[in-house]
């Protein structure tokens, strides 16, 4: 294990620093990156598109002062499930292999009108359904720090680019803990903004009540500085919050005085590896060495998480991918048909993967009439159970403090033939979705070996709480070096 | 009844993409209406607004709290493959509405529901300009047109009943300017849901299996479809003894005839559960006030009141009370002195013909409703000769005078004023009788027609002058 030495910056200030400072031009750290993803990613395969000649256009510009803004130069990758008016949105599906959006994301707006420089689009489990970006029709992404290991999901693809330094920030999108489970696996910085927070607008629906667009860095600030720039209200999104504008950066450094960490009793269960448990706890440690607080608080429907979760998602599911049909849209078979019917179910039929099939079928069931009840209906009160235990929880302590994931990243493979096991990847994360609240995942430790796998804590706050939530995991980030560690890639 | 009836909102139910017809296939759209991936929809208000105001002038009550549910079902021209509509708490419910027949007998019509949906898009089978084409073309220019459902009760008893409530909804929605409510552009469509309760001889009841009759958009077709499958129902049961099958129909406009399109299977199944991409919706006081006051009185209210307070015909005040602004612009020229019935004539026979040549509306006139009670006063006082009213309102449409000129100046200013100076009058008479003594021995040899002859001579030897005092003085002179 080795800090990288290339002479150009790989976290995101580092790069609007040297940007702004002109240490380095934004062409030159463009070309370096681009250098790095033509080296790598044919093993990583983080990338599912690259634009190198847009990106190296917009470095032009940021050089000659024509494209400004607070992240001018940086140079950022986007989860392919995120509609840019550039290049191809295909969710890593046969489906939507050739899609091209007329229109821009919200957040792609944004980006822009804050310098960034496109790189491309990277890998997903198909239509974000997943949990180790094995669901592809790409292929999988592998795990940088051990490349025959996954790179968790749905984000895998962000994560391992921002893990390899094939970019300086990144964009994922989080259901069901798709940015910080695949953060935890790959040792970097992943945020789930609180429900709301950010605008959906063009990002492409898997589950509307549980998705959130959220940013990857190699540090906390990094996290903060991408969520200035995706933050805030949106008319073309009723679901996302007008709320008065925040400076996530601010203060970020000033250590929280009494600061109260909750460990709730219902995470610490049977399944987490030792390894993992033992970073966790150092990492409670390390907080009550830095003066914290450590309460005991209780999230007693946890357990109906998973399940909860695995009902509300497919149903939500089932309804937003019913729009790929094959006749506006997207794949169409190219097999003789006899009606309508029959073009619907083999241009669906060859358009999506297993999995997304095994949701739909799932979703499509469950709200069904006579079922609607006994799943959906019931999985709503849950959900509203679960936002209680939080409520609740969030009376006696500031953040909750949990490991991102029971295990470190898995062999490729492993799981791919279990889907109950590869669910089950995310027992920690779901619960923050179905609540609507904010979290993190940022690395604590590293598995012993000769390939070392990084380990991820979570930290999860309170809707709206993202000030206090960053400002917390800093607070670890500044008293450790693990945000430092690079994977051995040369 | 079920009854789909299109809102004239600017914009789309869930998009700023422009609501309209026309146009080449597929240019009324936008990335929403065509459903592609990550698009949102964004609820329109004014089209909730819309929907409550015809949802009061039913008599409903209005849900305050209401949610958007998807509706699935695949279907080419519904690009998301689900509708987003209202399911289990529709925005309006438990209406009730005096439905009154040409006979002057009255129904009261139950509204059990009317909920908002957005309309799907259309499939061509020919090619535009009529080609025959081996596959279907899909134009979504009418997706996402915010659609009013409105069920009735079964309280319609025949084809008349059906489509006087149709009518009268169609004023309805004209009258309180939220649809254009066009049949021929099937901006209203109608769908009767048909079953009769037969009585035989031993008093047994034999209820006929109800049929739906789908998408019937003229007054006429839905008086005769209904009527049509009264009688079919009637005699299916009479000849076989058999109470028929739920299903769908259409209408056959060349044979008169309804048909069957499909058998119902088992109610179908589409999955609603609440939209997760928009947000309930909170009806509040102030909210809701503010619409009862948009709706303000409704035809049927301002019909009665002028009939029975001002003394107006039916007709007439049917005329003035159909149209809001036909109606407020007559109580304004009331509010400012005019005798109803008086500024009535005036609006109908004057006003309406003259706004023909604009926008058919008289409150777009040139004209308001000040000049118009400034008319009638005249009118009244005989200073202005009813026949001079259309001269007047010309002139004062096209240069309309400032604030500081009266309608009297101007009428001056033209000529109309009549004069009322009875010196004048029996000079006028006297210069006349002088130069033609004929029509006076006439009128003296017992023709009165020739009363009538001198009164024309005189009127026309001077300007402006009275016609009725005229004919009093002469008569007097006569006498």
């Amino acid at each position: 294990m080795r800090q990288e030495v290339s002479g150009f910056p790989d976290t995101l200030l580092g790069a609007r620093d040297a940007i702004r400072s002109k240490q380095v031009s934004a062409v030159e750290l463009t070309r370096h990156v681009l250098a790095r993803i033509e080296k790598l990613d044919p093993v990583l395969r983080a990338y599912n598109s690259i634009d190198a000649d847009r990106a190296l256009e917009q470095a032009r510009l940021v050089d000659e002062g024509k494209r400004t803004g607070p992240l001018a130069g940086v140079p950022i990758a986007l989860k392919d499930n995120i509609c840019t008016s550039w290049g191809t949105t295909t969710c890593s599906s046969r489906m939507l292999a050739n899609f091209r959006s007329p229109y821009d994301a919200t957040i792609v707006r944004k980006l822009d009108e804050a310098g960034v420089v496109f790189l491309g689009k990277t890998n997903l489990d198909e239509f974000a359904m997943g949990s180790s970006t094995e669901n592809s029709v790409n292929g999988p992404t592998r795990n940088p720090w051990d490349t025959n290991r996954v790179s968790g999901g749905s984000s895998g693809g962000s994560a391992a680019a921002m893990a390899a330094s094939m970019c300086c920030g990144a964009i994922g999108s989080d259901t069901g803990g798709s940015i910080r489970q695949p953060a935890g696996l790959c040792g970097v910085v992943g945020l789930k903004p609180t429900y709301g927070r950010v605008s959906r607008y063009g990002l492409v629906a898997f589950a509307s009540s549980l998705d959130q667009i959220g940013p990857f860095g190699w540090t906390v600030a990094d996290c903060a500085a991408l969520l200035n720039v995706l933050a805030g209200g949106d008319p073309r999104d009723s679901t996302c919050v007008n709320q008065p504008p925040e400076d996530f950066l601010a203060e970020l450094d000033q250590p929280i005085q009494g600061l109260r960490i909750g460990i709730a009793r219902e995470f610490d269960q049977e399944g987490v590896d030792p390894q993992v448990k033992a970073a966790v706890d150092a990492a409670v440690a390390q907080y009550r060495a830095l003066g914290a607080q450590i309460v005991d608080v209780s999230l007693p429907h946890t357990e109906y998480g998973i399940a909860a979760y695995y009902i509300i998602a497919p149903c939500e599911a089932s309804s937003n991918l019913a729009r790929y049909d094959g006749v506006h849209f997207g794949h169409r078979t190219k097999e003789p048909v006899r009606d309508i019917i029959e073009l619907f179910s083999k241009s669906r039929a060859e358009g999506f993967g297993a999995e997304v099939k095994r949701r739909i079928m799932i979703g499509t069931y469950a709200l069904s009439s006579g079922y609607y009840d006994a799943y959906y209906l019931r999985a709503l009160k849950v959900r509203r159970l679960i936002r209680n235990d939080f409520e609740a929880a969030f009376k006696s302590c500031d953040v909750i403090l949990s490991p991102t994931t029971p295990t470190p990243a898995f062999a490729i493979g492993e799981k791919t033939g279990d889907p109950l096991a590869m669910y089950l990847t995310d027992v920690f994360t779901v619960t923050c979705n179905i609540a609507g609240i904010c979290g993190i995942s940022l690395p604590c430790g590293f598995t012993s070996g000769d390939k070392p796998l990084p380990i991820g804590l979570q930290l999860l706050g309170p809707a709206f709480g993202e000030r206090t939530l960053l400002r917390a995991a800093r607070m670890y980030e500044q008293a450790t070096d693990w945000h430092r560690r690079r994977p051995p890639l040369a | 009844m079920e009854i789909h009836v299109q809102l004239a909102t600017h914009s789309k139910m869930f998009t700023g993409a422009r609501n309209g017809f026309g146009g080449e296939p597929n240019t009324q759209v936008d990335p929403v209406v065509l459903g592609l991936p990550g698009t949102l929809p964004v609820m329109n208000r004014r089209a909730v607004e819309y929907a409550m105001m015809v949802g009061l002038a039913l008599g409903c009550k209005i849900a305050r709290h209401t949610k958007w549910d998807r509706k699935s079902y695949y279907y080419p021209d519904l690009p998301k493959n689900y509708q987003i509509s209202q399911y289990d708490l529709p925005l309006c419910y438990e209406g009730q509405f005096e439905l009154t027949l040409k006979d002057g007998s009255t129904r009261t019509v139950r509204i059990r529901r009317a909920h908002l949906e957005e309309d799907a898009g259309k499939l061509l089978h020919e090619a535009p300009g009529g080609y025959p084409i081996d596959y279907s073309i899909v134009d979504l220019n009418r997706a996402g047109t915010p659609l009013l459902e409105i069920v009735t009760e079964p309280d319609l008893a025949s084809g008349e009943e059906v489509a006087a409530f149709g009518q009268e909804l169609q004023k309805i929605v004209q009258f309180l300017g939220v649809s254009e409510a066009q049949m021929q552009m099937g901006h209203m469509r109608f769908e009767p849901n048909i079953n009769v309760h037969i009585t035989d001889a031993s008093g047994q009841v034999h209820k006929t299996a109800i049929t739906e009759i789908k998408n019937l958009n003229s007054f006429s077709v839905l008086q005769r479809a209904t009527d049509y499958e009264i009688q079919r129902q009637i005699h299916h049961w009479i000849e076989t003894g058999d109470l028929g099958r739920k299903c769908t129909m259409g209408w056959d406009e060349s044979t008169g005839t309804t048909f069957v399109q499909r058998e119902k299977e088992e109610a179908h199944d589409y999955r609603y559960f609440p939209d997760p991409d928009l947000m309930p919706v909170e009806v509040s006081d102030a909210w809701l006030d503010e619409i009862r006051r948009q709706v303000g009185e409704l035809p049927a209210a301002r019909r009665a009141r002028y009939v029975q307070q001002l003394g107006l015909s039916p007709a007439d005040a049917a005329t003035l009370a159909g149209d809001r602004r036909t109606g407020d612009y007559y109580e304004q020229a009331l509010a400012a002195g005019a005798d109803p019935k008086r500024a009535a004539n005036l609006l109908i026979n004057v006003l309406m013909q003259l706004a023909k040549q604009g926008t058919g509306n008289v409150a777009d006139l040139a004209i308001t409703p000040r000049r118009l009670a400034d008319v009638a006063i005249l009118i009244d006082q005989n200073k202005l000769a009813a026949s001079s009213a259309l001269p007047l309102f010309e002139n004062l449409q096209q240069s309309p005078p400032g604030d500081d000129v009266t309608t009297e100046q101007r009428a001056g200013e033209l000529g109309l004023i009549q004069s009322s100076d009875t010196s004048a009058i029996d000079a006028a008479i006297d210069a006349v009788i002088a130069q033609n003594p004929k029509p006076l021995q006439d009128f003296k040899a017992g023709k009165q027609q020739a009363l009538g002859a001198l009164t024309g001579m005189i009127m026309r030897s001077a300007k402006g002058l009275n016609p009725k005092l005229v004919q009093e003085r002469l008569r007097e002179r006569l006498g």
